[in-house]
């Protein structure tokens, strides 16, 4: 008896495996629809001949990268998640090691480029998968039994913008900007813009660290929920596009997808920024997997695996 | 019309290419990235392949095996990668290979501008993240070299038609594109500060 179950659990497993890997796989070729709508959106009002020129050809790329089934950046990242996981979700015992053999899986399937170099060893793992990797960041959801999960693929030159400070107060917000705008003008410029800009505001520079990712999983036009933040948004996007870098930083009318900014309260003697940003090529999904392993791509409207 | 250079590529050929022109290239073109770079530089190594006259692609690709074979590979997925972390190379790499045109992604700095100026190379930008496009125009992976490298750092040596678009970012005058942009970008972002200082005053 007690064999049986545990025979169909690894059947479930399995499934659970297949489902995340065959996500992983489609987020590398295939751009959620808040991005794509948004990439259309800026192709459409940009007069720079040369941003035109590079938008229709990255609206080419994706065609032709949906066509052909392959991933349409070469730099299919370090896979990182965020795992928003119900207390009662029936395969939370067996989630990390399931989310990682999904890794496995869809690299050897997409198949994804191989980005795990192992540090001080310095040799590539060639599976995706190695020391902390893919990176998880766990979030326990009280009376669920559901898995919301945000699937994000970290290439080198978006994460290579990524940076914070913790500021003294007399900087005050001003030094914020200057520094998440500094980034823009000097990292940012490489970093594949037209980019999604996430920024985290707290106390310590590990907690704006993280809260300047999480940013990057919300739907591109989404708002923060504090209405100063919310307007500090949208005031910082305005200026980062009043620079004008364009896609691939060679000019244009604007620069950004979105500004994103998420908070938490601070020590009244400092204050945190970090900046993570996402390219063109956001590659994030979202996927919501209901304990009977049926499924919903909340970034992907309609789509199935 | 559309310019297309043929590799190997002499100095005439480019003498007339600018900053801002969009090129395409049919011959070879070989992926050479951060460790590459290092070991001919820094250790001294001699490069696998002959690059004199020919074309680097500052990329790591995803390739695969072809079925049935040995060591055959097929290009699946190839797009520039950040070209400023070769920059502290590139004026040594070009002397010592005879490379004349390197492609990648984003701008590079004053090294490789001296390079590009005293060698009669150009260094141009392959709009990064259409790595499908990029892709299809490589005819065949002739050979690869250095694979202990792993994947990305591997030297590939593809044969290509008609790669591109490729918007040259530094000419064989040292004119830098990216340089220029970034000039009017931070004039730009001061008067965006200086706006925006005032609506976050939120420590009062």
């Amino acid at each position: 008896m007690e064999n049986q179950v545990q025979t169909a659990d690894r059947s479930a497993v399995d499934q659970l495996i297949d489902i995340v890997s065959k996500f992983t796989s489609r987020i590398s070729m295939i751009l959620p629809d808040d991005v794509t709508a948004k990439l259309r959106e800026l192709a459409a009002e940009e007069t720079n001949p040369m941003a035109k020129m590079i938008y229709e050809t990255m609206e080419r790329n994706q065609q032709v990268a949906a066509e052909l089934k392959r991933p349409s950046c070469q730099d299919t990242g370090l896979i990182q998640m965020f795992c928003h996981v119900g207390s009662r979700f029936p395969y939370i015992d067996e989630l990390a090691s399931a989310l990682e053999e999904a890794v496995a899986r869809s690299t050897r399937e997409a198949p994804l480029r191989h980005n795990t170099v192992e540090t001080f060893n310095e040799k590539n793992t060639g599976t995706n998968t190695g020391t902390k990797s893919p990176w998880i960041y766990w979030d326990l959801v009280p009376n669920s039994d559901e898995l919301k999960l945000d699937v994000y693929m970290a290439g080198g030159g978006c994460s290579l913008p990524g940076q914070g400070k913790t500021l003294m107060p007399g900087e005050g917000y001003e030094g914020v900007v200057k520094f998440v705008l500094d980034v823009m003008t000097s990292y940012g410029l490489n970093a594949c813009p037209p980019l999604l800009v996430g920024i985290g505001i707290g106390t310590s520079i590990d907690s704006a660290a993280y809260m300047s990712k999480l940013a990057l999983m919300r739907p591109i036009g989404s708002s923060n929920e504090n209405p100063l933040a919310a307007q500090f948004e949208k005031d910082v996007q305005a200026a980062i596009d009043s620079i004008g870098l364009g896609p691939q930083g060679l000019a244009g009318k604007r620069s950004v997808m979105g500004v994103h900014v998420e908070n938490s309260a601070r020590h009244p003697s400092v204050i945190s920024v970090a900046v993570n940003v996402g390219c063109w090529s956001h590659r994030r999904g979202t996927i919501l997997i209901k304990p009977d392993l049926s499924y919903e791509l909340l970034t992907s409207k309609g789509a199935t695996l | 019309m559309k310019k297309v250079l043929q590799t190997p590529v002499s100095a005439e050929d480019l003498k007339d290419i600018k900053i801002g022109d969009v090129i395409f290239l049919s011959g070879h073109i070989v992926t050479c990235r951060d460790v590459a770079h290092r070991r001919l530089i820094e250790y001294g190594r001699e490069l696998p392949v002959d690059l004199q006259g020919g074309a680097i692609f500052h990329a790591g690709p995803i390739v695969r095996k072809i079925e049935g074979t040995e060591d055959r590979y097929e290009m699946i997925s190839v797009g520039p990668t950040t070209s400023m972390r070769m920059e502290k190379f590139e004026y040594d790499f070009i002397q010592q290979t005879g490379v004349k045109v390197i492609v990648g992604k984003g701008g590079m700095g004053p090294k490789t501008e001296a390079g590009c100026k005293e060698f009669g190379a150009i260094h141009c930008v392959f709009p990064a993240g259409n790595a499908v496009i990029a892709a299809v125009t490589v005819q065949e992976i002739e050979s690869q070299h250095w694979m202990d490298l792993g994947m990305p750092e591997t030297l590939w040596v593809c044969r290509v038609e008609e790669f591109g678009p490729l918007i040259v970012s530094i000419d064989t005058e040292g004119n830098n594109l990216f340089e220029n942009n970034k000039v009017i970008f931070n004039e730009r972002k001061e008067e965006a500060l200086a706006e925006l200082n005032q609506k976050v005053r939120f420590i009062k």
